[in-house]
């Protein structure tokens, strides 16, 4: 039975994309057959982060429409056999999601697939709700910043009333925080709202902490997931972040601040 | 941070604190009107245009709330503050 996962948050620029990319390249690394879709009809960017945009031909909306057909529109990535990308449509607007339609094509690809990672965009008008509504987990990607955690309360709210699952009164959506471009220095010195600050306002169960990374970029600038980065900070914690959402417990690193040198110390960093 | 940091900071309260206790505040407020029915800003307005009619309040003395204790009782419940006379 395929598990369908909304990445999704309410405020934009928190880091969904990424997020996405980089939890469907660790399933698929740990030998799950997984599609990520792009729910960001009109801005596609999801393409770009998986380094796979020169190969769009077709896209979700002509898959919903019944231009294309899936294996058409699937894209294989190149560094993992059990990966696909669904990507945007870059000319139609966000009403070329309905609910038959995009119920249609995870019900295909629920039957090949093991992962279906929806990658919603930002607010909460027709994309968004159409990426959290077939969902069976949610990972709410947060920030440690007040708008952030705001938005992701109202999305929360929006899983519990909005969803399939609520609308046919199923056992509700299982959500997941996590807590992204953290800073455990800014933490220390009372400029940012910590783990247990966020997890006690927003009441739901920590899948993982991404801490504010350089990587993060590199890795979008050569369009290769931060996940497969195992030398970066970034990267682990995400293999962490997967690792959990596959049932592990492990204990959660880097959210304590890193131990400097002598010299660091006196003139800064 | 650097030697020079050791002699500033740390007086002030931190603004993560703050950022807290505005975020619980608001986040409360939100949760309370989650899963209320269209129609309740509206309800929620007139009750208080009905009270006005009698006692001069304004809107913070007057809190509204629908509370689902299980799946078919709600209840609406209604807290007016009058003012001293």
């Amino acid at each position: 039975m395929a598990q369908i996962i909304v990445v999704t948050s309410g405020k934009g620029g928190v880091g969904k994309t990424t997020s996405s990319a980089a939890i469907a390249t660790g399933l698929a690394l740990q030998g799950h057959k997984t599609v990520v879709i792009d729910f960001d009809i009109g801005l596609r960017n999801l393409d770009l982060i998986m380094g796979c945009e020169r190969r769009v031909v077709y896209d979700f909306v002509n898959v919903i429409n019944g231009e294309a057909n899936l294996n058409q529109a699937l894209i294989k990535d190149k560094r993992c056999e059990k990966l696909f990308v669904l990507p945007a449509s870059q000319t139609r607007d966000k009403d070329a999601l309905t609910k038959e339609g995009v119920g249609r094509v995870l019900d295909d690809l629920a039957k090949e697939f093991d992962y279906i990672l929806c990658d919603s965009p930002a607010g909460i008008e027709q994309g968004a709700m159409m990426a959290l509504y077939f969902a069976d987990i949610a990972i709410v990607t947060t920030n440690p910043e007040v708008s952030s955690v705001r938005d992701s309360d109202r999305i929360l709210g929006m899983l519990q009333s909005k969803s399939r699952r609520a609308e046919q009164n199923l056992e509700p959506i299982k959500e997941y925080l996590l807590l992204t471009r953290y800073s455990p220095t800014r933490v220390k010195s009372g400029e940012m709202l910590s783990v247990e600050d966020v997890s006690e306002i927003l009441a739901i169960p920590l899948l993982g902490v991404i801490p504010e990374s350089q990587s993060v970029l590199k890795a979008s600038n050569s369009g290769v997931p931060v996940i497969i980065d195992q030398e970066s900070d970034a990267g682990l914690a995400y293999s962490d972040t997967v690792a959990r959402l596959l049932g592990e417990d492990l204990p959660v690193r880097f959210i304590t601040e890193e131990k400097k040198g002598f010299l660091q110390r006196i003139f800064g960093s | 941070m650097s030697l020079l940091d050791y002699f500033r900071s740390n007086k002030k309260t931190s603004t993560a604190v703050m950022a807290k206790e505005r975020l619980q505040i608001i986040v409360a407020h939100q949760r309370g009107e989650r899963g209320a029915p269209d129609y309740f800003p509206q309800m929620k307005q007139e009750i208080i245009e009905v009270i006005r009619k009698y006692v001069q309040i304004s809107e913070d003395q007057v809190s509204v709330q629908l509370d689902q204790n299980d799946d078919n009782l709600s209840v609406l419940e209604l807290n007016v503050t009058l003012p001293d006379r």
